[in-house]
């Protein structure tokens, strides 16, 4: 794992992803959003409304799954002490709490006019707003510290307390009565959707997977370049000082 | 390594730990987390007149009976074993329909009816184009609004 | 015409799915465009650094991790 700890070699495979990275998700999001909006059939309740979970589910997934990889990270970061485990998860957070709003956003929409209200405080939308506060307290834990290190630590602490609000995500909808509806896709017994709203659905998630993957090295690369610039800065401050006395 | 080790057992022990208190409180406020009661579960408690609560559960097939004035609409909530009725004025939600799941905010009347100031929808987690739906139905293969 | 005004209308839902899919590209276009110049301004900093400095004083440790 150490191989990559290397930041020069990061650099060197992150340049060699990028490109395949962006074609996936260009080309997925093509082909997603054609089938989202255009032919894919309505839903023989909801009618058209039925296409705003091409984004919201997506969104939620990946809400969800940046979470638990930046957790990994965390993780990663505070046992083995790797250098570049740290930077990752918190490059990974502002990818995160983007797609959490998203996730939120999109479903006040869709709750609207399907359940006839934007908001409840059922189990599965409150759990959906506190990984949303869990990114943004994460993100402010990384600034409330100079000293790099520590921060690092305090935030990966946080990361990894937030993990039990995964499963309570997950699982909200079957273990208390909820306004929300329970899983139709990753659920014992199979989906519950029709394929024709399947597919859509899988092709959005699949962009919405490759934004994340290049938008991660991308925020990598930023967070290498800053750490970098931290680290020049400080040497020369301290060459001065020494210069100076 | 040792240390590598002792970290890894540290992290591991203080997730585990913490999973089990989480799972703990979450188990002690079961009651404050279920968003609404079915009927069954609110015949099983106690619940005086006039104390806000919420409903859900189908909307009984044939059970909606709308008012001359046409704002105030009385329908049955149930759960197949048992069953609450509802008065409410207001404007419904799209989805709402016989079949389908609904959750109702209100209090229970002394009389037993439960008057709604909200009626909220609550779909199932079946998706299909209508063409699929009816002919589904039509092979008496599945019934509408059968989830929840 | 009309087929496209049917289109948009989106079966009467258009002011609920529209603003669903305008959010989502807002958001994730802003988040695109603000790594991007973030990653160039970074870099750009380091490259000015790198260039400041003579190249046989450039310590190993600078360009290293920790």
């Amino acid at each position: 794992m150490h191989r990559f700890a290397n930041p020069s070699r990061f650099l060197r495979l992150s340049a060699a992803i990028l490109p395949w990275s962006t074609a996936a998700c260009v080309c997925l999001l093509v082909v997603g959003l054609y089938f989202a909006l255009v032919a894919s059939p309505p839903d023989y309740q909801q009618s058209e409304t039925v296409r705003i979970m091409y984004v919201h589910v997506p969104a939620a997934w990946m809400a969800m799954g940046t979470y638990a990889f930046l957790a990994l990270a965390s993780a990663t970061g505070l046992i083995w002490k790797h250098p570049l485990a740290d930077l990752t998860a918190k490059a990974a957070a502002p990818i995160g709490a983007s797609f959490t709003f998203i996730a939120l956003a999109t479903g006040a929409l869709w709750g609207q006019p399907t359940w006839g209200t934007w908001w409840v405080w059922d189990a599965r939308l409150t759990s959906v707003l506190i990984l949303l506060f869990l990114y943004l307290g994460y993100m402010a834990l990384w600034n409330a510290f100079d000293d790099e290190t520590r921060a690092a630590r305090a935030a990966a602490i946080l990361a990894l307390v937030g993990i039990v609000n995964l499963p309570i995500i997950k699982f909200s909808v079957e273990w208390w009565n909820t306004l929300h509806q329970p899983a139709s896709v990753l659920r014992i017994g199979g989906p519950t959707i029709d394929p024709s709203m399947l597919l859509p659905l899988l092709l959005m998630a699949g962009a919405f997977l490759f934004y994340f993957v290049t938008i991660l090295l991308l925020r990598i690369r930023l967070e290498l370049a800053g750490r970098k610039l931290r680290t020049v800065q400080f040497n020369r401050a301290r060459a001065s000082l020494r210069g100076t006395t | 390594m040792t240390r590598k080790r002792r970290r890894l057992y540290m992290v591991a022990a203080g997730v585990t730990m913490l999973g089990i208190a989480a799972a703990l409180v979450l188990n002690a406020f079961q009651d404050n987390l279920v968003f609404f009661f079915s009927p069954s579960e609110l015949a099983a408690r106690e619940i005086t007149a006039g104390q806000r609560i919420r409903v859900g559960g189908l909307v009984e097939e044939g059970s909606i009976e709308r008012q001359a004035d046409s704002h105030t609409v009385r329908f049955t909530v149930t759960d197949t074993a048992r069953s609450v009725r509802v008065v409410y004025s207001g404007m419904l939600p799209d989805l709402f329909r016989e079949g389908q799941g609904v959750v109702v905010q209100g209090s229970l009347g002394p009389d037993g009816v439960f008057s709604a100031e909200e009626v909220l929808a609550k779909h199932d987690e079946n998706y299909m184009p209508p063409e699929v739906a009816d002919a589904l139905q039509k092979a008496g293969h599945w019934q509408k609004g059968g989830g929840t | 015409m009309d087929a496209l005004n049917h289109y948009l209308a989106m079966g009467g839902y258009w002011q609920f799915v529209w603003p669903a899919y305008a959010i989502a590209v807002v958001v994730l276009v802003a988040l695109l465009v603000g790594t991007l110049r973030a990653v160039r301004a970074n870099e750009a900093a380091v490259a000015a650094l790198d260039r400041e400095r003579p190249r046989r004083r450039r310590s190993a440790r600078d360009g290293e991790l920790q």
